[in-house]
């Protein structure tokens, strides 16, 4: 394409929009609105995945060995352990150390009186995993190691996490495929519009001899210049809400930040604007090409 | 404007227009062509003639393509009209020039950009737009009103400008279905007057038309139809009266 076609195209791309201001604007309020709800929700969703992987990485299993186990053989297990893939790291907590920590948090001073350590056999790897869901495959593995006598974990936590993540998954598919199917119906209804206004002009185009691509770029511009408008005016509201979200949350309910850990602004942001104007391009440029395939039979 | 192009069918010499056996019928109603056979040359000018619905601008949609024979053969500068590709329409249409009644300008743009319009289509660029803009508007005669509006424009005018429109791409035949159909005799005869200049220039002109007096005085060749079929073709001919 020419250099001057190209600019021609823009300039009449632009001008469509502005032709049809009501259904431009009407467009971009809403693709406006589905962005800003994904935008809530993605912010939303990226916060509780946080917070969820947090809980995640908590979650931890025990493994003990059988009474009078040799050194050697706790080292082979710990390095068999280590192979696993779906092990994330793994810490060797000595039957002292065992003690130690038990007393301090739960005995105190109480404590002092022992002189043999009482928790003699409670040597153990803690096991931390990439991915709660292997939990279940990870402890038969774990319990048919010999020399293993028991392995300890906390079931509930590791299916409601991954009950949720999967919820997540799913809800958020389906949100977002429900509000980019109506930013493209809107889309692909303006353009419509624009095109039986235009019929007129259009068949003018057709008698001089326009090829298909000089009649419909126009159209698509328009669509994509919409999208992208209404991709870029929720990303700043979002930003501020945000701020301003996270600022309250963290004032009015300050027991809560040990409990959650929330995602930095920029870190949200960084995903979300890219995957915003994409969004916003592809939501224009799919509704407009649709529309201009149907309607412009040039 | 050297142009070539394969030619296909029987195209004698010079011949730029034929059709053969060529009927039209649309989904509704008789026939509006039956069974036509014409041939035009290069450079010759010609009147269509023929009552309301006799199948005058069912022709001219044959030629430009906008229609398509329901049985027959056209061919049209080389193109088989009854078989050309989609996209090779916009190629073959940059050779025509087409002027319909009602003018149909774009309202929204003054009378330079809708003449400049027809060369961005072909993607002319910006130099040469502004070199042949100008000179076409002097030929038609509207040089002193380029940044006007259609609307502030009288019908002869406009019309003036869609002639423009037309020739400004140089095109090797010129269609006009009714071009002095809404202008008043003095109009009628300049827009007559323009046509006749641009066919002395090189180009094929073919222009359907009402008017007994303009037909009758320019001794070009006519072709009448009736219901769809030719019924006389003369050369320097005249306007032949209904039953
Ligand atoms: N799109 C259409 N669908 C069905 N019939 C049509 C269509 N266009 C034209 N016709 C019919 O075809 C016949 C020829 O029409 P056409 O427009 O070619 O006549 P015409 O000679 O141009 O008439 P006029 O002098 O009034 O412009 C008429 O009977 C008309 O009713
Ligand atoms: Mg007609």
């Amino acid at each position: 394409m020419r250099i001057n076609t190209f600019f021609y195209t823009l300039k009449q791309g632009f001008r469509n929009i502005f032709r049809n201001k009501l259904f431009s604007l009407a467009s971009i309020a809403t693709i406006a609105a589905c962005l800003f709800l994904f935008g809530i929700f993605y912010a939303v969703v990226a916060n509780f995945q946080h917070i969820v992987k947090n809980a995640e990485e908590g979650v931890s299993v025990w493994v003990f060995f059988d009474e009078g186990i040799e050194d050697v053989r706790i080292q082979q297990i710990g390095d068999m352990i280590a192979k696993r893939p779906e092990v994330a790291k793994m810490d060797f907590i000595s039957a002292e150390e065992a003690w130690e920590s038990f007393r301090d948090e739960y005995l105190g001073e109480y404590g002092d009186g022992f002189t043999e350590n009482p928790l003699e056999n409670s040597a153990n790897y803690q096991v931390y995993l990439n991915d709660v869901s292997m939990q279940s495959a990870l402890v038969t593995y774990l319990e048919s190691i010999e020399g293993v006598r028991m392995v300890n974990r906390s079931e509930l936590v590791a299916t409601t996490l991954t009950g949720v993540n999967a919820l997540i998954a799913y809800v958020s598919v389906g949100i977002i495929a429900i509000l980019l199917a109506v930013s493209i119906f809107l889309i692909s209804n303006t353009v419509a519009i624009g095109i039986s206004v235009r019929k007129e002009e259009i068949n003018i185009m057709k008698y001089i001899g326009a090829t298909d691509f000089f009649v419909r770029s126009p159209f698509v511009v328009e669509g994509i210049m919409i999208g992208l408008i209404g991709a870029a005016m929720p990303l700043g509201f979002i930003y501020a809400i945000y701020n301003v979200v996270l600022t309250y949350v963290t004032d009015r309910f300050p027991q809560l930040s040990s409990l959650l850990s929330f995602v930095a602004v920029e870190e949200v942001f960084n995903v979300l604007v890219p995957v915003s104007l994409g969004l916003g391009v592809g939501i224009g440029f799919l509704g407009s090409i649709v529309t201009v395939r149907r309607h412009l039979r040039v | 404007m050297a142009v070539k192009k394969k030619r296909k069918g029987p195209v004698v010499e010079n011949e730029i227009i034929t059709l053969t056996n060529v009927s039209k019928a649309y989904s509704t109603g008789a026939p509006a062509l039956k069974d036509v056979n014409l041939h035009i040359s290069r450079g010759e000018f010609v009147f269509i003639v023929g009552d309301s619905g006799s199948g005058k601008s069912t022709l001219i949609k044959l030629l430009l393509r906008e229609l398509t024979v329901s049985s027959g053969y056209i061919n049209v500068m080389g193109y088989d009209l009854s078989r050309i590709k989609h996209r090779k329409i916009p190629k073959f249409r940059r050779n025509l020039g087409i002027v319909f009644q009602d003018f149909r300008l774009l309202k929204d743009r003054n009378v330079y950009e809708n003449v400049a319009f027809a060369q961005r289509i072909i993607q002319k660029s910006n130099k040469e737009i502004k070199k042949n803009v100008p000179s076409i508007l002097a030929i038609v005669g509207l040089a002193g009103k380029y940044k006007a509006k259609p609307r502030q424009l009288s019908g002869g005018e406009q019309q003036r400008v869609a002639l423009a429109r037309a020739l400004v791409n140089q095109p090797t035949i010129l269609l006009a279905d009714e071009p002095t159909g809404n202008l008043d005799p003095k109009n009628s005869w300049e827009i007559m007057k323009l046509l006749e200049q641009i066919n002395e220039n090189g180009t094929t002109v073919i222009v359907v038309t009402h008017n007994r007096e303009i037909v009758n005085a320019m001794q070009k060749r006519v072709i009448t139809l009736r219901r769809g079929v030719i019924i006389s073709d003369e050369e320097k001919g005249g306007y032949i009266d209904e039953d």
